[in-house]
């Protein structure tokens, strides 16, 4: 099982509710995913405090954890302020942490983060941090009183997969002992598979799920590399070598002339 | 036949024209004053373009808004039918990919047709998709044409009135109420959609443009006297307080890219309206009580009102039923 904040989960796909085609379809893809957690920005789906009543009932009729997200917004006050506002509305004390520092990228301002995350571990939430695979960052995130870490794979909605393999390998080297969740840039099922191969507890998916021409199934087919790869870690890959070593025996083998 | 129509919106004026030029009797209220404030039509953008919307909807969407393109040409002379230009900025271009791979009936235009088009687009973009059957109509002048033309077929319409005080006396309700109709329809919500209405001289377009982008994707419709309606942002929320600041950077900015000469726009106005969704955004008649609802008409009021219309006549006048705008079982409709 996996265990964020002493909350034990079954699933190890957690699924971001932006850019779908419907409510509907959403509700249909986390069912595919056997997702128990989904994230909700309160920025973008609320122009004001309890605004956004008819999507989030919709959500909240799912059954799901909900791990609301400061996404969009730029600074150290404003994740704050959104954070208190979902803890309000949502009432979670959980609150997945995005500062962003830069808007071609939507790379985390990790200065930022750390305060920010600072400041609501303080205050008692339970911070699931976006940020990137740096291990300095990292420290300073669990000194804070993070128990999970969100490094990113690739950008945000970029679909470009782990861009970094080796500084995702040595985050999870690094923090044995930490929750690791890859948030953002996956692609494809693979990508997931690949990221439960390295050894990250879970992964989050959005873009790849919601814009996919048939979401639904994209949800079920992440669900499956994410247990593939689980699966895989566990059952211990071999390692890679660089030559051939025969599966069959040579010696011993007959000669047949 | 006698029928109240509730709601002068879109779906309201053309119930009431398809049920009056079928010789039902039909009165209007409307809780709003005049049409500028009935419903969010006021603000739609006013694109016809069953093609583009296959994109993120339902093949339904597409062949309900196919009628609506002959319909609104046969009633509303201003119905342009010059097309659609869908056109990404040069690091968007796997966006254009993607709509092409969603969508139908478009061509693959080259930076030299797409100029030989819309000149003022010329050295802009190298590449556009074309999606030729489309059109686009200004909402408001075609309401405006639509309640005139109801006036003439002897429909009578009060504005400002509470469709509730008055006895039916007799009548069928069929109810066009959008939003506001949630009181009944618990499962409905509210799409907040912000846009901005534009006067620029300097820019000549001729037909609706849709600019894509990962975050922001906007479209530019003209309307004609170098006025553009620049729309819309889609959010889930069902607040209707006044435009961000947020969303009027981001609109402009948006123009600005396409077209710089939109730095020089005057801003005539901005508006928002709600758009009424169902959870799979997909539009529906359903009687509940003595009533016809018409309603989910989401982003697509005017793209979907005449089908809609049509079959909400035939359904109160001859009892017709039409499974994909009123079976309720969901994948039964998509599939439809």
């Amino acid at each position: 099982m996996l265990e964020l904040y002493g909350t034990a989960l079954a699933s190890r796909l957690l699924l971001g509710t932006a850019r779908y085609p419907s409510p509907a379809v959403l509700s249909d893809a986390i069912r595919a995913a056997r997702a128990e957690v989904v994230t909700v920005s309160l920025r973008r789906e609320g122009a004001g405090e309890r605004a956004g009543q008819g999507f989030w009932s919709l959500i909240r009729a799912l059954g799901v954890r909900v791990l609301p997200n400061t996404a969009g917004c730029h600074s150290v006050k404003e994740a704050v302020t959104t954070a208190h506002m979902a803890r309000e509305i949502f009432a979670t004390p959980w609150v997945k942490l995005e500062v962003i520092g830069e808007d071609d990228t939507l790379q985390p301002d990790v200065f930022g983060l750390s305060e920010a995350a600072r400041i609501l571990c303080a205050e008692g939430f339970e911070v699931f941090p976006y940020t990137t695979e740096d291990l300095v960052v990292a420290e300073r995130l669990i000194a804070a009183g993070c128990r999970v870490l969100m490094p990113w794979g690739s950008p945000i909605g970029s679909g470009r997969g782990l861009s970094n393999l080796f500084g995702l390998s040595a985050l999870r080297a690094h923090f044995p002992e930490v929750a690791l969740i890859v948030d953002a840039g996956l692609g494809v099922p693979s990508h997931a598979a690949q990221a439960m191969e390295l050894g990250f507890d879970a992964v989050l998916v959005n873009t790849a799920v919601a814009q996919a021409t048939d979401p639904v199934a994209m949800a079920g087919a992440f669900a499956q590399a994410v247990e593939a790869g689980r699966a895989a870690r566990l059952a211990g890959p071999i390692e890679p070598r660089d030559f051939a070593a025969p599966s069959t025996p040579v010696v011993g083998q007959a000669f047949l002339r | 036949m006698r029928v109240r129509v509730r709601g002068a919106g879109v779906a309201g004026l053309s119930c009431a024209v398809e049920l009056a030029e079928r010789g039902a009797t039909v009165e209007i209220v409307e809780r709003a004053p005049a049409l500028a404030g009935a419903g969010c039509s006021w603000f739609a953008g006013g694109m016809l373009a069953p093609w583009c919307e296959l994109e993120s909807s339902a093949p339904l969407i597409a062949r309900l808004g196919e009628e609506g393109i002959a319909w609104w040409r046969r009633r509303f002379p201003g119905t342009a039918q010059r097309g659609t230009l869908v056109i990404a900025h040069g690091r968007d271009t796997g966006e254009l990919l993607q709509f092409a791979r969603r969508t139908e009936r478009y061509q693959t235009l080259g930076a030299e047709a797409l100029a030989a088009l819309e000149p003022d687009l010329a050295g802009r973009f190298g590449k556009a998709l074309y999606f030729a059957s489309e059109a686009h109509l200004d909402p408001r002048a075609a309401l405006g044409a639509l309640l005139a033309h109801a006036l003439e077929l002897g429909v009578s319409v009060r504005f400002g009135a509470d469709a509730d005080e008055a006895p039916l006396a007799g009548r069928e309700l069929l109810d066009c109420t959008g939003l506001a109709a949630r009181r009944t329809l618990a499962e409905l919500r509210g799409v907040r959609g912000e846009m901005l209405l534009v006067r620029a001289p300097d820019v000549a377009l001729s037909r609706p443009v849709r600019v894509l982008h990962p975050r922001l994707p906007v479209y530019v419709v003209p309307r004609g006297a170098q006025e553009y309606l620049i729309g819309a942002t889609m959010i889930e929320s069902d607040a209707a307080q006044r435009i961000s600041a947020r969303s009027m950077l981001e609109l402009l900015s948006a123009a600005y890219a396409l077209h710089p000469a939109f730095g020089e726009a005057e801003i005539l106005e901005s508006g928002v309206g709600l758009r009424p969704a169902f959870p799979d955004n997909l539009p529906r008649l359903r009687r509940v009580g003595g009533a016809l609802y018409v309603n989910g008409l989401y982003r697509h009021g005017f793209l979907l009102a005449p089908a809609l219309a049509q079959r909400a006549a035939l359904a109160l006048l001859e009892g017709q039923h039409f499974a994909e705008v009123m079976d309720e079982n969901p994948r039964q409709r998509r599939l439809a």
